[in-house]
């Protein structure tokens, strides 16, 4: 990965807007992803991480082309791909895998291994070198698992090897970029070192480009270079993972980092605790979608919607008329209410 | 599962099973459980004599292995096993009423009122062809059968904004689908606490979830019990979670329990290898971002043919200090230096302490 590449991921103005209806009548819409503007660079991981519902499946289920966009554009491999028919698909689903969050629903139970993982050649029509069964082998040992599990199926495995068959099927084309939705959420934490250890050295060999979808921040501090943080269908920060991690500038980031619950501490930790109304992306608030949580708000931030940008010098693009500066603290064990 | 839960029957409320009050002892007492399943490849030992209690007011965090038998264990107390194909032994006490070999339709009763349970998946609890709203106002008139549709309507409303629903009355209408992965979470939630419940069993019920959200359902958990004196089981693989909200801890390894205690004991002074290797896997929040973490070597052992003796040796560092005796012998949980944390391991306390000091604290723990 180097700062200069090309980026193979080229996302701006993405928007996705689900109607919704009363009987047959629709009324209104869900801005589900309201116009994100992010890169991802060849053997990059970024990580898209936000409060529940704001958008981050719908974003994850668009660039693979699961999801048409309501606007906006994607672009992979210097070719736009926004709308890209079936026919033309074909060849870039190769380069474009999703790993789905659940380990348990997305295989089917009634296909050995070998078929799950085989079936993206197969369906693509190629037949690599030394045959079908040889390259499943090969994928099967690659993410740990036993070529000898070919023939057997899916609820004779451990969440954790479910996940790898799901890599494997993933890794089958050979792509170039894997959207991961929440693919360790579901594992428990001793799986789930292995799952992130075994994408962190396929990264490196195959320098394979992630988005990694996730809610879990330490995992996330683990495993990207990168970190959008979105809210309400947008991106308000994003940034170097050392820099969002210490230097967080927008107030959401914050409060997002403040409660993480830690291991090493006992009982009831400290959190920034947001108080104040929880908006919908049904009908979101004026100006900064954050402001009715947010302690710094005033009336511009009702009036005026703040661009995505440097701020302050800061390492990153924050969305925000008063950043926050400084480090983020060690928590000091108490939990601070705040109100707009 | 609990697709009968979402589903309201509509039957009126019964007269209480009877409550038979031995003193004031602890609201949940689970003695011996064995849960087993018959399959065709063999006898599953999901659960194999686990015992534990959980007083009123008080929180149990069960950590483990997937597949180590939390979610058999919480089903079994819920009666929610299917009898053909399942055999369970043992004593399950819910506020003083034995639960074990009673009928289907008297468990049936206390559940949804005195009892609840947050389900890990779910859309296996939610109905995709009810509105999320409806399910919660059912789940309410079950047990209020005095109550309105109205009134019903506006219970579920309270309910959706308490777990951070926006818009719940917008939202009450719509289905399951068209809610992202944490606000089905969420929903489900509302649903087990409509009614107060006595006892609330959680099955991972903030993995779903950021971190804010998970913050707010634990404090809504909190608020539940300081008002209701609720006994609550908190199953969950966030060790960060349980050292937050729990009071005591049970750990599972192979549908048994290896190790028991308080929490600042368990999570600060733990005494099994294999909550060693647990702790050790957490990714660390201050630590080097890029060094590779430490997961547990090997994979979950199988049920139907568990390892001899210890059923973790396969996996275990220590397995040989004592010689044969891991893989010969069952290690019993007996207390380990401080009354009330419970240990199931052949290793000697001195041992115990020297390995943990020299070749566990250092590198893995606790960082
Ligand atoms: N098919 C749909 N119809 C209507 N609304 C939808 C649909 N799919 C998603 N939404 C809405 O779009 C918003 C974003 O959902 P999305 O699943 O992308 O969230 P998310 O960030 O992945 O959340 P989570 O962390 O809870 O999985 C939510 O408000 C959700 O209710
Ligand atoms: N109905 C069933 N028939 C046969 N085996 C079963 C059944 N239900 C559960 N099991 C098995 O019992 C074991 C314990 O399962 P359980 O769901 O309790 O695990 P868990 O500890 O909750 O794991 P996780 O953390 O992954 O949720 C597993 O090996 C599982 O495959
Ligand atoms: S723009 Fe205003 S309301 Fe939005 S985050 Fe910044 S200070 Fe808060
Ligand atoms: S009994 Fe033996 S194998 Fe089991 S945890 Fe203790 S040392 Fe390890
Ligand atoms: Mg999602
Ligand atoms: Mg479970």
């Amino acid at each position: 990965m180097s700062a200069e590449a090309e980026p193979l991921l080229s996302v701006r103005g993405l928007t996705r807007h689900f109607p919704v209806r009363q009987g047959f009548r629709a009324r209104g819409a869900v801005r589900a992803v309201d116009g994100l503007d992010f890169d991802v660079r060849p053997g990059e991981t970024l990580g898209l991480v936000g409060e529940s519902g704001c958008g981050k499946t719908t974003t994850g289920r668009m660039l693979v082309r699961l999801l048409e966009p309501t606007a906006g554009s994607i672009s992979f491999a210097g070719r736009d791909i926004t709308h890209a028919k079936r026919g033309e698909l074909r060849g870039l689903r190769q380069d474009l895998q999703i790993i789905f969050q659940d380990p348990y629903a997305s295989l089917n139970p009634r296909h050995t291994v070998g078929r799950i993982v085989a079936m993206p050649l197969q369906v693509n029509r190629i037949t690599p070198p030394g045959g079908i069964k040889h390259r499943v082998q090969e994928l099967l040992e690659l993410v740990g698992l036993n070529p000898e599990h070919y023939n057997r199926y899916p609820h004779e495995f451990s969440g954790g090897q479910r996940q790898r068959i799901g890599i494997a099927r993933a890794l089958a084309l050979k792509p170039k970029l894997i959207v991961a939705d929440e693919p360790v959420s579901a594992l428990d934490v001793s799986i789930q070192a292995q799952v992130i250890n075994l994408l962190r050295t396929l990264q490196r060999d195959l320098d394979l480009a992630f988005v990694f979808i996730a809610h879990d921040l330490a995992v996330v501090r683990h495993f990207c270079h990168r970190v959008a943080v979105m809210y309400l269908g947008k991106i308000v920060e994003i940034g170097d993972r050392d820099t969002i991690y210490t230097h967080p500038q927008h107030p959401y980031t914050r409060a997002l980092l403040s409660a993480i619950p830690d291991v090493t501490t006992l009982g009831p930790a400290g959190r920034i605790r947001l108080t104040g109304d929880v908006p919908t992306p049904l009908n979101p608030p004026s100006g900064c979608r954050f402001r009715t949580r947010c302690w710094k708000a005033t009336d511009r931030c009702a009036a005026e919607e703040p661009a995505l940008t440097v701020r302050d010098g800061g390492g990153q693009l924050t969305a925000c008329h008063h950043p926050e500066s400084g480090p983020v603290g060690v928590p000091t064990g108490e939990t601070v209410e705040v109100s707009p | 599962m609990g697709r009968s839960e979402a589903v309201p029957s509509g039957e009126p409320d019964r007269p209480e099973v009877p409550e038979q009050r031995s003193g004031d002892g602890p609201y949940l007492q689970v003695r011996d459980l064995r849960v087993r399943f018959d399959t065709e490849d063999g006898v599953v030992k999901a659960v194999d004599g686990v015992s534990f209690a959980v007083e009123r007011g008080r929180t149990l965090g069960v950590v483990g292995e997937s597949g180590s038998g939390k979610s058999v264990t919480s089903l079994a107390i819920l009666g929610l096993h299917n009898a053909k194909r399942t055999t369970i032994s043992g004593e399950i006490s819910v506020g003083g009423r034995q639960l074990v070999g009673r009928g289907e339709e008297e468990i049936r009763r206390l559940r949804g009122r005195d009892m609840a349970m947050i389900f890990q998946d779910p859309l296996s609890a939610l109905h995709p062809y009810y509105s999320v709203g409806k399910q919660i106002a059912e789940a309410y008139r079950v047990h209020h059968p005095g109550a309105g549709r109205r009134e019903a309507r506006a219970r579920a409303v309270d309910m959706l904004g308490r777990v951070g629903i926006p818009q719940p009355a917008r939202r009450f209408d719509q289905f399951p689908h068209e809610f992202s992965g944490g606000m089905r979470q969420r929903a489900m939630i509302a649903m087990a606490l409509v009614n107060d419940p006595d006892l609330l069993i959680a099955d991972e019920p903030t993995t779903a979830l950021d971190v804010t959200v998970q913050a707010q359902i634990l404090d809504l958990l909190a608020d539940l019990q300081e008002e209701f004196r609720s006994a609550i089981v908190l199953i969950t693989h966030d060790l960060g979670v349980v050292s937050q909200v729990a009071d005591d801890v049970l750990v599972m390894y192979a549908g048994r329990a290896v190790e028991h205690g308080s929490v600042a004991r368990v999570l600060r002074a733990p005494q099994h290898p294999y909550t060693w290797g647990l702790l050790s896997s957490v990714p660390s929040l201050h630590g080097d971002a890029d060094a590779d973490l430490l997961p547990i070597p090997g994979n979950p052992p199988s049920l139907i043919n568990l390892p001899s003796g210890c059923a973790f040796h396969p996996r275990c560092r220590w397995a040989g200090v004592n010689g044969d005796r891991s893989r010969t012998e069952v290690p019993e949980l007996r207390e380990a230096g401080v009354p009330g944390h419970l240990v199931a391991c052949h290793l000697s306390a001195g041992d115990r302490e020297r390995i943990y000091r020299d070749e566990v604290a250092r590198v893995g723990v606790a960082r």
